[in-house]
């Protein structure tokens, strides 16, 4: 068993602690070398886990030399929030100062200031707290092998929230760079409780040993495919002896004790659950009883907008005027800073909020957490309960708020899964080659480099452990021309050769440039909401004043002025854009005039998914739902049919003078929007002329001027659209254009920022768009209109999960004529004719219409 | 139809729609790639082709891609080859700057040559290309003009300010990029546009990466005495539209931060 050395664990004992078993086992494996996984429960000590193997290590230093080795920085710290590195700052200085170390500590996000950049370059901290963002720019330093050469160990904390995605190819990117400044280096991940630890162990380890690779062997480096099977066959084919499969084994896996299991109920409202909808409008009251229940709740909801919509909803109910505030990450940062502030003096009841608090800040003593409308996913839903009793051995308290009936059997199917364990499994990732590209050029902003050592660098980190050598080559290709087939670009290259054969950026004005745009993340182009004031005289101009925070731009281009709407907890009036800024003034209107746009923001999990399902086709299982649910699933069974958990219901019906087909995948509105685009195409071509679609979560529809129930489903349904139709129709896409803006931002081929000015995201978005139909004509096979083309299908089409889906149903497809809408189909009808005014305050709208529908379908119901 | 339907569909390309409006008493014929077709002189008018200013960007260390003058060059070529015109007239800014003519590559420059065989072919100077088309080692085709009359038009690079007593009666000119933002079904859409008063006429531009100036900004509305027309380019029609609706959306001062590529 380790043993803490005697100042720490004095330090424990005058606190009437006992170190954790987990903490324990941390320090072990820093004293072994080895690199570390923890994984933890919220309120397990988890980030003093991480600090305390450098704690020990620079108290045993002695004092710290002014030059030379040892003078460099040891632990370096990111977190993938800019809050969190100051939040840590302080529970980190607690130790220090108690022990009395001497132990310098300095925080760095882009807010830094100029000044105190300079001073950590010229005398770095023991210890560097820090954010991926600045890592990246870490790596485009002249000079940063030098400055990292004493790097003992770098400390990824949430590594769960960032490791799958851009952000975290560039973060493995960045740690593969330090890992060869500092060989030694350890890599240790603190990470929420995850299904599969071993994916993230596997990102998070360096390669073994990188093998040398002569001139003679490139010939026989395969140009592998990147597809699932490659890490397990690295296309080294070189290697001397078998590579780990992912290298996983090199890092030790710590697991905490779980804590005490969370207390979760459902909210069954008094009345009864609403038939569809997804703001949870109708337990407001029961809200609001809970809230003066609690010291200090915090209410989930999934998008910004809905969190406006449920705070204004509370503050009209707020009869004992509870101070309750607002957190999202469109207000201005100030704010924002207010509101945690008041949290953590206990000021506040309550705080609604996004999932700008999920991560780890310990704001407040929080003693209840509630969800309103389904939480899409269990590892969401236990990362948000973990807020509250931020102490590992009391449970937490949690209350889910459904909005609709699905929601109603999600939310029990979520509160199932969190009891069992059951965390939601991330799809495999690969890393993507627009950030490679942003990478490739910052090395070369900081050194001259050799290719076959940077990709020996490279293909160590997890996301490229697949990356061909063609792919490679291509990218550097892309960073220094642009990777054209028409090579007219040779002579600008941004990277050139040197006499030894090393590539390195042409000039400093162009590594200046890039230093200035980078960083993977990419905002929609958004808009600084200002209050507007007057300016004297006739002209009675406006002028921009306060900021209120940020918003995106698309919202602001459907108003036209005098139009109201809700932000930052308030009704505004909207008055104009001018340049960035969109003016807004006071507004008197209780009701906004234009409605937020709605829709929840992440779609339902694959397993809660498959939970739901089974749930639904199991009778005995629906005993513990309330009883008008178990009558609205009666009466589907009476009506219409319930599927089992393999199948697919398809209902066709005709309704007014239009008709409609129906059909439930519960697949989640990406990938239900996606099949929706195809089958409409099929539909077209069959000539029932369909007419419109729309979609929720769980099922979508499709009308049409012809009936539908003559088709061969299967062959509608037939997984083979996922080829060319799909291919067609993504070109013409607007989903293709954004995701190709996206690409050429970190890739670098559009920049972002230039010296002198900043380019509003406006512009980005128009000359992209024009990049884009030029390219595609002229180059459909560029990289960067490749990786678009991977992005769009992963992210924004869920293809993957798309073709799964149309996978297990084949053959399996349950078709239902009837002759009138069936009680599963309201929620998805009702969706008819608002899809534009969507969302949460157009609920009244949709109320009248759902009733009407509820009514139909309810005729002859009773006996 | 909605909406989201409305993008999955679409619709099969019809030929150009094109808006027929008169000019100091000359037809003008706007079309829908964003030229100018004079009927009655058999001309073909284009502004602003920005010929290689992808490669200028690349120049500096940005590498759009190198297309943009074989894309330009396709729609002029396709609108040449429907036409047939007697004139070609480029209202200048046919270059994006004084070195792209060298930078051109060989297919895209012998084009030029191919197109201009035949036919009157006539650069008028802007101020993106004078540079460009003053040097006389490059051989381009056809003659360098800084303006020109043509009927009752007078064909120019740059719109000449209002004053109290002209109004620019049958000037036809370039140089502004003028774009529309149209709002409908809750989306704005930005499209390049044509904007006349019936008086004077500016012309789109018409290269692959130009950008646009908001009809709105001064630099543009400045120069109608009375409230003009656009004419904005829709993908298989022109569609004219009210100076009230282009005007309407973001009201207030709708100063965009663009720029003249």
């Amino acid at each position: 068993m380790t043993t803490l050395p005697l100042l720490f664990a004095d330090w424990f004992a005058r606190r009437s602690w006992s170190p954790r078993r987990h903490q324990l086992e941390m320090v072990a494996a820093g004293q072994a070398g080895a690199h570390a996984l923890l994984v933890a429960p919220t309120g397990g000590g988890k980030t003093l886990a991480g600090f305390l193997p450098s704690l020990i290590d620079l108290a045993e230093r002695g004092p710290k030399p002014q030059t030379g080795p040892g003078s460099g920085v040891h632990t370096l710290y990111l977190s993938p929030l800019k809050a969190l590195t100051t939040d840590v700052e302080r529970n980190l200085m607690t130790p220090i100062r108690e022990i009395g170390l001497n132990i310098h500590v300095e925080t760095r996000t882009g807010d830094t200031k100029q000044s105190k950049r300079q001073r950590q370059r010229d005398f770095p901290p023991d210890i560097l707290l820090t954010t991926p963002e600045q890592l990246a720019l870490f790596c485009a330093w002249e000079g940063a092998r030098s400055y990292f050469a004493d790097l003992k160990c770098v400390v990824l904390d949430e590594v769960h929230a960032i490791w799958s995605g851009k952000r975290g190819d560039l973060l493995s990117l960045g740690l593969g760079r330090l890992q060869s400044f500092a060989p030694g280096m350890r890599r240790v991940g603190l990470s929420a409780t995850i299904e599969d630890p071993d994916l993230i162990r596997g990102w998070l380890a360096p390669r073994f040993n990188p093998p040398p690779l002569g001139e003679g062997d490139r010939e026989a480096v395969e140009g592998a495919d990147l597809d699932a099977d490659s890490e397990a066959s690295p296309p080294h084919q070189a290697s001397p002896g078998p590579l780990p499969p992912s290298g996983g084994d090199l890092v030790r896996l710590v697991k905490g004790d779980p804590g005490a299991p969370a207390v979760i109920d459902v909210l069954i409202s008094e009345g009864h659950v609403p038939w569809a909808g997804h703001t949870g409008r109708h337990a407001i009251p029961e809200v609001y009883a809970a809230i003066q229940r609690a010291n200090l709740a915090l209410i989930f909801v999934n998008t910004r907008w809905q969190s406006e919509f449920v705070f204004q909803q509370l503050w009209e109910i707020n009869d004992a005027s509870l101070p309750i505030g607002l957190h999202h990450g469109s207000l201005a940062a100030e704010q924002r800073r207010k509101v945690e502030a008041a949290m953590a003096r206990g000021d506040l009841r309550a705080v609604v909020c996004t999932s700008t608090l999920d991560l780890g800040i310990d704001w407040g003593d929080v003693d209840l957490v509630i969800q309103m409308a389904a939480p899409k996913g269990s590892s969401r839903l236990v990362q948000r309960i973990g807020r509250a009793n931020h102490r590992l051995d009391e449970p937490s308290r949690a209350l889910l708020v459904p909005a609709s009936r699905f929601e109603m059997l999600e939310c029990q199917a979520a509160r199932e899964a969190v009891a069992d364990n059951a965390f939601d499994w991330e799809p495999i990732h690969i890393g993507t080659l627009d950030t490679l590209a942003q990478h490739v050029m910052g090395v070369a902003c900081s050194e001259a480099f050799d290719m076959q050592a940077l990709y020996d660098e490279i293909t160590g980190c997890g996301p490229y452990r697949g990356l061909s050598w063609e792919q490679f080559e291509e990218v550097v290709d892309f960073v220094a021309t642009g990777g054209y087939a028409l090579r007219t670009y040779d002579r600008f290259a941004r990277i050139v050769r040197t006499p030894d054969g090393r590539w390195k950026v042409r000039n400093q004005h162009i590594a200046q440039r890039h230093r200035m745009n980078v960083g993977a993340i990419v905002s929609a182009g958004t808009l600084n909401v200002r209050v507007a004031g007057r300016r004297g005289g006739a002209a009675r101009q406006l002028v921009p004043g306060r900021k209120v925070g940020e918003a995106e731009e698309w919202y602001f281009e459907q108003l036209t002025p005098g139009d109201t709407f809700l932000f930052a907890g308030q009704v505004w009036a909207f008055q104009g854009i001018v340049g960035t800024d969109a003016l807004v003034t006071h507004a008197n209107d209780k009701e906004p005039k234009i409605p937020s746009w709605g829709g929840s923001k992440f779609p339902l999990s694959t397993s809660l998914a498959d939970r739901v399902r089974t749930m639904v086709q199991d009778p005995d299982h629906w005993r513990v739902l309330p009883p008008d649910v178990q009558e609205w699933l009666e009466l589907q069974a009476e009506r219409s049919a319930i599927p089992d958990a393999e199948s697919m219901l398809v209902e066709t019906f005709p309704r007014g003078s239009r008709h409609f087909l129906v059909a439930y995948p519960f697949e989640g509105n990406l990938a239900h929007t996606t099949l929706c685009m195809l089958l409409t195409r099929r539909l077209d071509r069959l000539g029932v002329g369909p007419l419109g679609f729309v979609v929720t979560d769980y099922s979508l529809a499709v009308w049409s001027i012809k009936p539908m129930d003559r088709i061969d489903l299967d062959a509608l349904f037939q997984p083979d659209m996922l080829g060319d139709d799909l291919e067609a129709w993504l070109e013409e896409s607007f989903m293709m254009k954004r995701s190709f803006r996206n690409c050429a931002l970190i890739s670098g081929l559009i920049e972002r920022r230039q010296p002198g000015a900043e380019k509003t995201g406006r512009q980005v978005t128009f000359s992209t768009d024009l990049i884009y139909d030029v390219l595609r004509r002229h180059q459909p096979d560029h990289l960067l209109l490749k990786t678009a083309r991977a992005d769009a299908a992963s992210g924004l089409l869920d293809v993957a999960r798309l073709g799964q889906m149309l996978t297990r149903i084949e053959g399996r497809i349950r078709h239902q004529p009837l002759t009138r809408p069936s009680p599963f189909c309201v929620p998805v009808l009702v969706q008819i004719g608002r899809e534009r005014v969507g969302g949460d305050a157009a609920e009244m709208i949709l109320d009248e219409s759902a009733e009407q529908l509820i009514a139909e379908v309810m005729d002859e119901a009773a006996p | 139809m909605n909406a989201a339907l409305r993008q999955t569909l679409s619709p099969t390309r019809k030929p150009c729609g094109s808006l027929r409006v008169q000019i100091a008493g000359e037809t003008c014929v706007l079309r829908c790639s964003g030229a100018l077709w004079l009927p009655a002189h058999r001309t073909l008018i284009a502004a602003d082709l920005h010929l290689e200013k992808g490669s200028a960007f690349a120049a500096r260390g940005q590498m759009l891609p190198p297309y943009d003058s074989r894309a330009t060059l396709d729609r002029l070529e396709a609108e040449i080859a429907e036409l047939d015109p007697v004139r070609v007239i480029l209202l200048g800014d046919s270059f994006h700057d004084r070195k792209a003519v060298p930078r051109m590559a060989v297919e895209d420059r012998l084009r030029l040559d191919r197109l201009a065989a035949g036919r009157d072919w006539t650069w008028l100077e802007g101020n993106h290309d004078r540079e460009a088309l003053t040097a006389s080692t490059l051989g381009l085709p056809g003659v360098v003009l800084a303006e020109m009359r043509l009927g009752g038009l007078r064909l120019t690079h740059e719109p000449e300010p209002r004053t109290g007593t002209d109004d620019r009666q049958g000037e036809v000119a370039g140089h502004l990029h003028p774009a529309a933002r149209v709002v409908a079904y809750g989306r704005g859409v930005r499209r390049p546009c044509f904007i006349t008063d019936g008086s004077r006429l500016i012309l789109p531009a018409f290269g692959a990466f130009t950008g646009g100036l908001d009809v709105c900004d001064p630099a543009i509305a400045d120069l109608f005495g009375s409230e003009p027309m656009a004419a904005v380019l829709g993908r298989d029609k022109v569609h004219a539209v009210s100076w009230k609706t282009c005007a309407e959306p973001a009201g207030l001062d709708r100063r965009r931060s663009g720029r003249f590529a």
